[in-house]
């Protein structure tokens, strides 16, 4: 049947991965509610307190996909691909300013949506169809990346036989997870993410305490990693060489800036019960990027260990099987496992709401009932999960990655609508509308031109070559499209100013006056 | 009016050390560099990891202080 399934390690991966689908079939039951009801099944009721929303979106940006590709990246190319740790730091400030005004504007109209925003703040239906849209197809690759995470765990088990058999664990982990989101909606993933990201930080505190020491202690390990880096055909560094400063500062600043427009984000930002839980959240949530920093550094651990891999998916792995006992790896492997399901949950969850109310209810069926709102966001939810395991079975697994590439570029287009739209309303829609298509079309030339492999694209001016990433050039073309445009149609006296938002519906204190605050 | 209006602009000022994290950690040429070390990690590391722990106190500071 399977040759070198490692055992010990299986049967503990197995029992903590039904112990958290129990819990999530159980979840249900947490802060109980009418389930038939969106705003229940899709954001948890806007109920979920500081520390939820902690495990929340702690569950959302440090995913499978995020533990197994960030080592693999640095074990790849060394000191540029630690533009995670920068950016992961900051997100938070700007989460901090940014965040409880959205919060408090969607709370204030009952938006359940980033396009849902767009609708009331423009007014335009058109709009806040680009953003759906969008939305949707920067999140489903994003899913299929985290079966991918998984994939890769589960076959580190040893599990290698005939193909069927192969994928029948990640058939089997996924239809549970179809199933929970089905049942319990938003509050399956809060409440798994809670012992899934306990695990993780046992891994990661072990693994950071033990490997090194294991094999020589940190400035032994990173010597003899620079050594190997430097040595590599295509040579990489440790420290980060001078033509690369630009895509190193470009990636981190527009992936912070792009995090918090897609769609699961949101979703997880919504679902906050009061805004002062987002800001005390975005001093806590950083506390993840110190996680993600000795994830980075396990990259040139692995390199040290002399881990040696076809695909460098499987770093991370290896390095866990070949550092800890076999029954700790298992709980290792299954805490990253388990860490694929949380965000899927969560992007399945928000792609579905975009999909019900965005699409369905406002071109397919304008008279849909709350009831009928809420059923189909669960059909939805199963036909997405389904189809990304379908994708990840039967398609490319490079596919998925360059859909990821692209998604970042693609939803960044969205920032002028969303993110300058939550501070004014200056830009008319039509204007972003095209500002929107000139920022997709020119990205993914962008991206194109680089063969799909990379989203650092080289802008030639003048004589120089800028090399950035390609979310940041594309964004300002978007811009300055979008910009000309308004003051165009401002001009000519057509420009289009519906807003049904308040001024008071994006502050603090002053939908309650009375409050003396 | 006018003193709620100041009020409301002195706290605002707080928030322009959210801006510090930006300078701090987008300033390559500064922190691209091997020496000094710490604990064996690299300055290029080890600065980046002690900017979490600053935006951290900044943030908390900015939220204490704005409210």
């Amino acid at each position: 049947m399977t040759t070198g399934l490692n055992w010990p390690a299986t049967l503990v991966f197995i029992f903590f991965f039904f112990l958290v689908a129990i819990v999530g079939f159980l979840s249900a039951r947490l802060h109980p509610a009418d389930l038939n009801n969106l705003s229940e099944w899709g954001l948890g009721g806007r109920r979920f307190g500081v520390v939820i929303t902690w495990f929340l979106l702690g569950g959302d940006f440090y995913t499978a996909y995020t533990i197994i590709a960030f080592p693999a990246f640095v074990y790849g190319a060394g000191a540029i691909a630690f533009y995670a740790l920068p950016y992961a730091i900051l997100i938070y400030p700007f989460f901090f300013v940014v965040m409880p005004r959205l919060w408090l504007v969607c709370k204030r109209r009952n938006y359940l949506t980033l396009a849902d925003f767009t609708m009331g703040r423009y007014g335009s239906r058109s709009l806040a169809l680009a953003v759906a849209v969008t939305g949707i197809l920067a999140t489903v690759p994003y899913i299929a990346l985290q079966l991918i995470g998984m994939q890769v765990t589960i076959s580190a088990l040893g599990v290698h036989g005939a193909a069927w058999l192969n994928d029948l664990p990640l058939a089997i982990a996924f239809i549970v997870l179809a199933a929970f989101a089905y049942t319990s909606g938003l509050r399956a993933p809060a409440s798994i993410a809670f012992l899934k990201d306990t695990m993780v930080y046992i891994f990661v505190v072990a693994a950071v305490i033990w490997i090194p020491l294991k094999f020589g202690g940190f400035g032994h390990v990173l010597r003899k990693a620079g050594d190997v880096l430097a040595a590599r055909p295509v040579p990489a560094a440790l420290i980060l060489p001078h033509d690369q400063f630009l895509p190193f500062a470009t990636l981190a600043i527009g992936s912070a800036l792009a995090v918090f427009l897609y769609p699961h984000a949101a979703t997880g930002v919504l679902s906050a019960s009061s805004s002062s839980a987002l800001r005390v959240n975005a001093s806590l949530l950083p506390i993840y990027t110190l996680l993600l920093g000795f994830l980075g550094l396990l990259g040139y651990i692995a390199i040290a260990a002399d881990i040696h891999v076809q695909s460098t998916d499987d770093v991370l792995p290896l390095l866990v099987l070949k550092a800890f006992p076999s029954w700790f790896a298992g709980f290792c492997l299954a805490a990253v496992a388990i860490g694929a399901l949380v965000p899927a949950a969560i992007m399945a969850i928000a792609a579905s709401n975009l999909f019900t109310r965005n699409i369905y209810r406002e071109y397919l069926r304008p008279l849909a009932s709350a009831g009928d709102e809420s059923a189909m966001a669960k059909s939805a939810s199963v036909v997405i999960i389904l189809s990304s395991l379908l994708f990840v079975i039967f398609g490319n697994r490079s596919y998925a990655i360059v859909l990821q590439l692209l998604g970042g570029v693609w939803i960044m287009q969205t920032l002028p609508t969303i993110l300058v739209g939550l501070f004014v309303r200056w830009f008319d829609p039509k204007a972003l509308i095209s500002g929107w298509f000139a920022g997709m079309v020119s990205g993914t030339g962008m991206v194109w031109s680089q063969g799909l492999r990379s989203a650092v694209y080289p802008m030639r001016i003048g004589g120089t070559t800028l090399a950035s990433y390609a979310a940041i050039d594309s964004v300002l073309i978007n811009l300055i499209v979008a910009a000309g445009l308004t003051v165009v149609l401002k001009s000519l006296g057509v420009s289009d100013v519906q807003d049904e938002t308040l001024p008071a519906d994006y502050g603090e204190s002053v939908a309650c006056p009375a409050s003396g605050k | 009016m006018t003193i709620t209006r100041s009020r409301a602009r002195r706290k605002r000022v707080w928030y322009l050390l959210l801006l510090l994290p930006y300078v701090g950690l987008l300033w390559l040429p500064f922190y691209a560099r091997a020496e000094p070390g710490l604990w064996g990690l690299p300055f290029f590391y080890w600065y980046q990891f002690m900017w979490v722990f600053i935006t951290i106190g900044l943030i908390a500071l900015v939220n204490w202080r704005s409210q």
